[in-house]
């Protein structure tokens, strides 16, 4: 890790879906060009932690910032424009429109973004599908759209929620390459991810969370001598 | 005579076309109501009252100030979706967050706060809205005499309905808003100004109800209970239509319009619930409406 400030940073970060208490101080940082996974069960609040840093929930405390802009200051509609893309949990793709439409749909937010041609040879599968509504689209399809979209935006960090959730086993292996590529570009990933394994492929550190708190934080190295650790939280 | 089903034929197209007529405010109503119920999920009461205002704007313009009727039919549309605009920043903007119920409730109130002050002022019986010059006088088309005014009306809100469709299914600002109908908080989240694009649909939306106004001004009188006696109509037109399905309400309007029209030739009795009976049968069949997706 470099002395240099953390690109991302949040200090005991508390949020809340109505009265229920889901994140209980929940303190992490990401450097720019790092990949860092969100490890934990069902419920222990990953996806709460990226929901607060978008700013979709917004009962929370503490502090979030991002190039020492404080996030938390931010309307909704402000927080994609730091320069975040968010590839949330189930693609959040929308079915009615089509992959062109789903692609231009995010407003460009900082400029170097790919162009839609360059996106396409890189997903070459999504180009024949251009015209196809959002809903026709296989699961895997689906993946690969809600992440090529953030990459027209310009957007040099991204959050992704459980992108290999629910697929097949070829289809996670295109897009544990296809994040290794986006990291060899310099792109900062903060990855949520039950399974820890793939994860291990291109993530640089782990924070493993249980009840809303961060319980470790440790680098890929670590990983094997971790194991009985991981076993006991993860349940696997 | 020639007849069809022992209908005289002139009777037969006659009404036909009057349910045209009424399937044309049908489908510029509903199509308004749709697109606002699709993005803020709020049912706009005040639609009914909208429509009335555009009337009245065309109304007032042309008594007052001795504006006509082309710019009026300009200009209406803009002041109600103004009218519109205001209403959502300062009152349902701020009903979001709670139960929809509040949304209804509050849209209903305006409705007979719009309608008790034009009732105030001008009385319950209607003030005739003289036809434009230029579309004056009817057309004999051989088989029936068509009025050319009203012949403007179902070419007219034709010409708007598919503009509006167009405008939603094909351009960006369509797809923000059809996106958006799915998952609110999600396009916010992209860096979309959500807010602002909620507050210009129920403009829009209200624009819509202002110029179907405006548009209905020399066929029926301008009468500060003409949308009322409306708009109960056009909610069974977007119920049976598929609540917030736009091409539905289109088509679910002219259809249902068409039908109440030709009732009236076949069996006049039944003219006035014929609505509410198709209602109950597709609520029956396929409880989503014609064009609505299964929940």
């Amino acid at each position: 890790m470099s002395d240099a400030a953390p690109l991302l940073e949040l200090r005991d970060v508390h949020a809340w879906y109505g009265e229920s208490h889901a994140l209980h101080g929940v303190t992490l940082e990401v450097h720019a060009g790092e990949t860092v996974t969100l490890l934990g069960r069902n419920g222990v609040g990953k996806t709460t932690t990226l929901r607060a840093i978008m700013g979709l929930i917004r009962k929370r405390t503490g502090r979030i910032a991002f190039e020492g802009k404080d996030l938390m200051r931010l309307p909704l509609h402000r927080t994609a424009h730091a320069g975040i893309g968010f590839v949330p949990e189930e693609r959040g793709i929308f079915a009615s429109l089509t992959v062109d439409e789903n692609l231009a749909l995010p407003p460009v937010v900082a400029s170097g973004g790919m162009s839609v041609e360059e996106i396409f040879g890189l997903f070459p599968n999504l180009k024949e599908r251009r015209k196809s509504p959002g809903g026709k689209l296989s699961g895997g399809e689906q993946q690969m759209l809600a992440i090529a979209r953030m990459l027209r935006t310009g957007a040099r960090t991204l959050l992704l929620d459980e992108p290999t959730e629910g697929l097949a086993p070829v289809i996670v292996q295109r897009i544990g390459e296809l994040l290794g590529t986006l990291k060899s570009r310099g792109m900062t990933i903060l990855l949520v991810e039950q399974n820890f394994r793939f994860a291990s492929r291109i993530a640089d550190r782990f924070y493993l969370m249980e009840h809303g708190r961060v319980i470790a934080d440790f680098p890929v190295g670590e990983l094997e001598s971790r194991m009985a650790q991981l076993h006991d939280v993860l349940g696997v | 005579m020639i007849t069809i089903l022992g209908i005289p034929i002139q009777a037969f197209l006659g009404q036909l076309l009057v349910g045209l007529i009424n399937g044309s405010f049908y489908a510029m109503l509903s199509l308004g109501l749709a697109v606002i119920f699709g993005l803020l999920r709020v049912i706009n009461f005040a639609h009914g009252a909208q429509y009335m205002l555009g009337a009245f704007v065309g109304y007032l313009l042309l008594v007052q100030l001795g504006v006509g009727y082309w710019p009026a039919l300009l200009l209406a549309p803009i002041i109600v979706g103004i009218s519109g605009i205001v209403v959502e920043r300062l009152a349902l903007a701020r009903l979001y967050d709670v139960d929809p119920l509040y949304g209804l409730l509050f849209t209903f109130g305006l409705a007979l706060v719009l309608e008790g002050i034009f009732r105030y002022y001008f009385g319950v019986s209607g003030n005739p809205y003289p036809v434009p010059p230029l579309l004056a006088g009817g057309t004999n088309l051989g088989f029936m005499f068509l009025p050319n005014y009203r012949g403007w009306v179902v070419i007219a809100s034709l010409i708007f309905c598919l503009g509006t469709w167009l405008v939603i299914e094909k351009t960006k600002l369509g797809s923000y808003l059809r996106a958006a109908t799915e998952n609110r908080s999600l396009v916010q989240a992209f860096g979309v100004n959500v807010p602002l694009l909620l507050t210009l649909t129920y403009g829009l939306g209200s624009a819509l109800a202002g110029l179907a106004g405006i548009l209905a001004a020399p066929v029926y009188q301008v009468s500060p209970l003409m949308g009322s006696n409306l708009i109960i109509v056009v909610f069974a037109v977007v119920v049976v239509g598929g609540m917030g399905s736009i091409l539905g309400a289109i088509v679910t309007g002219y259809l249902l319009g068409v039908a109440e029209g030709l009732t009236k030739v076949f069996y006049p009795e039944a003219s006035n619930i014929v609505v509410f009976v198709i209602m109950a049968i597709v609520l029956l069949i396929r409880p989503a409406g014609l064009f609505g997706k299964e929940a």
